[in-house]
């Protein structure tokens, strides 16, 4: 069961990873997003997946059974989602005000901020004409 | 009972108070004049909150809180050690000196885009990410740096900002889910996420992949956020793009913060001795020193100079961490806090060169020396500390960190260091060859004068940086105490779980002997 939660995670990394070394600025963000995901399944299984008992302390015992699952990684799962989510939220809107200024989304032809300045005049020569 | 509470007022209000701050200007959004007005008094308060923790930690040498009472495994925590706190403190003086600089260079545009809410929420972002006791804390205060960042930058909503700010959100965004990955496989394999709790169960555990993974996350995830050699894309592709008082305190912070918490992470729960992270980190300062100082060379744009530099300058600091004697972990604290003073005050300065020479372009301006003398005497205090002149605080820095390389057997690191320290001179001399002595590109009538808001906290910083030059002494002392905490885990971890001023007692004696 751990191995092919293991291997699942994984799967949703590296196609997190694989988004992100595309050049369309979307699809990066769907990648960081991914791999998001892929870091908050990680620290779902550092609270033990399959468990006998839940996290409740029986009647007459003072802490927790040893088989008992542990709370505390859906509670950072969860803050986690909610901290994704905004800076999720907040690229794509980033995304949709680049393509409206800049006219592109692919990351190669944004080069803006590097032209401020740019040693190589000619770059902005060619640009400029 | 008493200092309880007194330390958690301590403790919690170099956040508290910027938080409120955030939310009263947020409230104030239509009325700019008002918002300034509060502003220049919250960031007096900020710096009067971090000189009061400053004192405290003087006086006890380390503070620590539990809120609501629960035990540290528990519950979050807050620490203040002396690196911290000294930490917090220049956060507080430079909050306040870029503060009164943006009375001037902030424009309408961007105040009515909330650039005061998002600057004090910065601002409590990194006092927390370097008081925070928790690693999952510190993560949230990284997200919470992030997101106010990001907005910070792209207030001005150009095509540079707009362009700047995709690369610098999307690589750093990648920093923190690395970041997120490292904390889950941590607490997966040590079941506890504070730093005193994980200082004490860590050393027992035996090497694991998820343990080793971890810490190679780690090492990523804040060498993202603090530019090093090869993740350093995102800063000199946005940092120049800002407006000047933005530029300037992301300069002076943020990437700190990263090499703040690379150093808490790998002196209280990692060793650098470990899975061969001592030479990985040493390769990386080298690169970054070198890299950084080469990239700056061909640049003509004074900020993306000085960005480049910023990075050759963190791998000084990693120096200090690859090294990780006493000696070493001392010179980086040290060089830490002249960095922050120094690299903010010459961003600003390049924003006061822009005032007064109409561009921070280097080919299009020059003449400042005739027209502006004293700019031309402010720029060369900092610029001359960054390339380590004596007798300005950078000298001292890098004798330091250059002192304990020799010591550590690591002469070629300190070979490099000088190497990288002559380049720096090249490139500061460039600024001063192309802005103030070349005669101007264009001629003007009048000089343009460059606002008093805009050359007192310049004055004040290059004040505060002949001072930590001239009378180096205690600086150094301070620096070997914080020093002293870092290389022995245990006063921290005293802190939550034994009497403290005795094992601190201890631990110097330890390293004079």
């Amino acid at each position: 069961m751990t191995f092919l939660y293991a291997a699942t995670v994984a799967i949703v990394a590296g196609a997190g990873i694989y988004m992100i070394l595309a050049r369309n600025v979307m699809r990066i963000v769907m990648g960081v997003a991914l791999l998001a995901a892929a870091a908050n399944l990680l620290i779902f299984l550092s609270g033990r997946l399959v468990s006998v008992s839940p996290p409740i302390i029986p009647d007459g015992a003072e802490t927790l059974a040893e088989t008992a699952a542990n709370p505390l990684p859906q509670a950072l799962v969860l803050t986690a989602i909610v901290i994704g989510f905004a800076l999720t939220a907040f690229a794509v809107a980033l995304a949709v005000k680049a393509y409206r200024s800049l006219g592109t989304l692919d990351a190669g032809a944004m080069h803006d901020a590097e032209d401020l300045g740019s040693p190589f005049a000619a770059a902005i020569d060619t640009k400029q004409g | 009972m008493q200092e309880t509470t007194y330390n958690l007022l301590v403790l919690v209000f170099p956040v508290l108070v910027p938080l409120a701050l955030a939310a009263l200007t947020a409230v104030l959004w239509r009325n700019h004049g008002l918002q300034r007005i509060v502003s220049v008094i919250g960031l007096g308060a900020i710096l009067g909150c971090s000189a009061l923790l400053m004192m405290a930690v003087l006086r006890y040498d380390i503070l620590a809180v539990e809120f609501g009472s629960w035990p540290v495994p528990f519950g979050i925590s807050f620490v203040a050690d002396r690196l911290a706190a000294a930490l917090v403190a220049i956060t507080g003086v430079l909050a306040l000196c870029v503060g009164i600089f943006s009375l001037r260079d902030m424009r309408q545009l961007h105040i009515r885009g909330g650039f005061y809410p998002l600057f004090f929420g910065m601002i409590a972002g990194v006092n927390g990410a370097f008081l925070t006791g928790d690693v999952f804390n510190l993560y949230v205060w990284f997200e919470v740096m992030l997101i106010t960042s990001i907005g910070l930058l792209a207030l001005g909503r150009t095509r540079a900002q707009i362009d700047g700010a995709i690369k610098y959100l999307l690589l750093n965004l990648l920093g923190t889910v690395l970041f997120l990955m490292a904390v889950g496989l941590l607490y997966g394999a040590a079941g506890t996420l504070a730093f005193a709790d994980l200082a004490r169960v860590l050393p027992t555990l035996e090497a694991s992949p998820g343990l080793v993974g971890a810490a190679i996350l780690f090492l990523c995830a804040f060498g993202i956020k603090a530019g090093v050699f090869p993740l350093f894309f995102w800063l000199p592709a946005s940092y120049h793009t800002a407006p000047f008082t933005i530029s300037a305190i992301f300069a002076g912070l943020l990437t700190k913060v990263g090499v703040y918490a690379a150093f808490r992470v790998f002196t209280l729960l990692f060793t650098v001795e470990e899975a061969g992270i001592r030479e990985i980190v040493a390769v990386v300062a080298a690169c970054t020193m070198v890299t950084g100082v080469f990239g700056a060379a061909v640049q003509w744009n004074i900020r993306r100079i000085l960005s480049f530099h910023i990075i050759s300058q963190i791998g000084y600091m990693l120096m200090g961490l690859a090294i990780a004697t006493p000696l070493a972990l001392a010179g980086a604290v040290f060089y830490i806090v002249h960095h922050i003073i120094v690299k903010a005050n010459l961003f600003l300065l390049a924003g006061a060169i822009r005032q007064a020479s109409g561009s921070d372009d280097l080919k299009k301006s020059g003449g400042l020396l005739k027209s502006h003398p004293w700019l031309a005497v402010l720029f060369l205090i900092p610029a001359l500390s960054l390339a380590g002149l004596p007798p300005l605080s950078g000298f001292w820095a890098k004798f330091l960190v250059v002192d304990a390389s020799f010591k550590g057997d690591m002469a070629w690191l300190a070979a490099v260091a000088l190497f990288t320290g002559i380049l720096t001179l090249y490139s500061m001399t460039k600024i001063w060859m192309e802005a103030f002595w070349k005669a101007p590109a264009q001629e003007r009538v009048r000089a343009r004068r460059v606002p008093l808001a805009m050359t007192a906290p310049i004055a004040v910083l290059c004040a505060i940086t002949l001072f930590i030059g001239l009378s180096a002494e205690p600086f150094v002392q301070f620096a070997e105490k914080a020093s002293v905490t870092l290389a022995d885990p245990d006063v921290y971890v005293a802190a939550f779980f034994g009497t403290e001023t005795e094992v601190v007692d201890l631990a110097i004696e330890r390293s004079e002997q």
